[in-house]
């Protein structure tokens, strides 16, 4: 795995998710985090270009505790692993590199 | 800080560079030149020049390398070294050449 | 040792501090002799045009600064094209003539070859 990108602002109010998509490779791994994690619903502004990645390989993983905190536990799109912290520490160190877009 | 030329009182930073780059002149310079006991030649005032039209042009002290690089630009290369500058403006030529020559302290030198 | 860096400059200059930030750090960093790229991506694009007048807001001018990069051994310049396309900004615009354009997939690449990513 290359690159981990990490999203921590709510893509119904920012763009990072949607450039993080446009230049995600397909090795890459994607986290979502604090108000990140809104771009685990179906309905979140670039959600069907996330999908598309996931079936190109991309990995996408969501901070549980996050997750939880917002009440979105039942609705996390489908191919999103739900992580804790100690998976977030090990994805840091399985990617040669971590892009925080903010 | 203050700097006292012919009475009158100049501001300087905690570093000692000029705080307002109007309150320069030939007189300014001969006086920040003294403090670090350099006494100023044609070939400090071509430097000086250089330094001031590099600084109008970027908005910006060089850092050495890139005072180097600039002055070989401009002067060519026999004055566009290290051991040149260095003689004319001793220990530090990019921090002590932009203090003489009314510029503020290079935020990017070592 | 020497290792790629690459900065991703995504802000618009002058609303904040963060693009100036970012072409500080590259000053800086250019001083230990590392393999410092730039991106200017999103809003970052802005940062090029060459017709800001900043001293209208009492700022200095980053479109000033930028051409010094290449003084400071900073010579790869990367922009990301959709950007500038979404912007309808066109490359007789850009203050610098020396820019590498490149597309989405390039971008990818080009953030797989490096040693640290820096975000701004």
């Amino acid at each position: 795995m290359s690159t981990l990108h990490t999203i921590n602002k709510s893509p119904y109010t920012h763009n990072t998710l949607v450039s993080c998509l446009k230049v995600c490779s397909e090795r890459d791994g994607i986290l979502l985090l604090e108000d990140g994690v809104f771009g685990i619903l179906t309905s979140a502004p670039g959600a069907d270009e996330l999908q598309q990645l996931i079936q190109r390989g991309v990995k996408v993983f969501a901070l549980v505790n996050d997750i939880k905190a917002r009440g979105l536990e039942e609705k996390v799109a489908p191919n999103i692993e739900p992580i804790d912290y100690n998976a977030f520490v090990r994805l840091t160190l399985n990617h040669r590199c971590v892009q925080s877009w903010y | 800080m203050h700097l006292n030329i012919d009475g009158r009182p100049i501001a300087l930073d905690n570093d000692g560079y000029l705080i307002d780059l109007n309150d320069w002149d030939q007189v300014a310079a001969n006086t920040l030149a003294a403090q670090e006991n350099i006494l100023l030649t044609p070939a400090h005032w071509e430097i000086i020049t250089l330094l001031q039209e590099f600084y109008r042009e970027f908005q910006l002290s060089p850092a050495m390398r890139a005072f180097v690089k600039y002055t070989e630009k401009k002067l060519g290369p026999e004055k566009g070294k290290s051991i040149y500058l260095l003689q004319l403006f001793p220990p530090s030529p990019a921090k002590i050449a932009s203090k003489i020559a009314g510029l503020p302290r290079p935020t990017n030198c070592l | 040792m020497n290792k790629k860096i690459l900065l991703i400059s995504r802000q618009a200059p002058y609303g904040k501090s963060t693009a100036r930030e970012a072409i500080d750090i590259a000053l800086a960093a250019s001083v230990y002799d590392q393999n410092i790229g730039i991106l200017f991506m999103d809003d970052g694009v802005f940062q090029l045009l060459k017709s800001q007048q900043s001293q209208h807001i009492d700022q200095k001018n980053i479109a000033l600064i930028l051409p010094a990069l290449s003084l400071y051994g900073i010579e790869n310049i990367y922009v990301h094209r959709e950007s500038l396309d979404i912007r309808m900004i066109k490359t007789d615009e850009l203050i610098l003539d020396d820019l590498q354009l490149l597309d989405n997939n390039a971008i990818g690449n080009l953030l797989s070859q490096q040693d640290h990513l820096l975000s701004f």
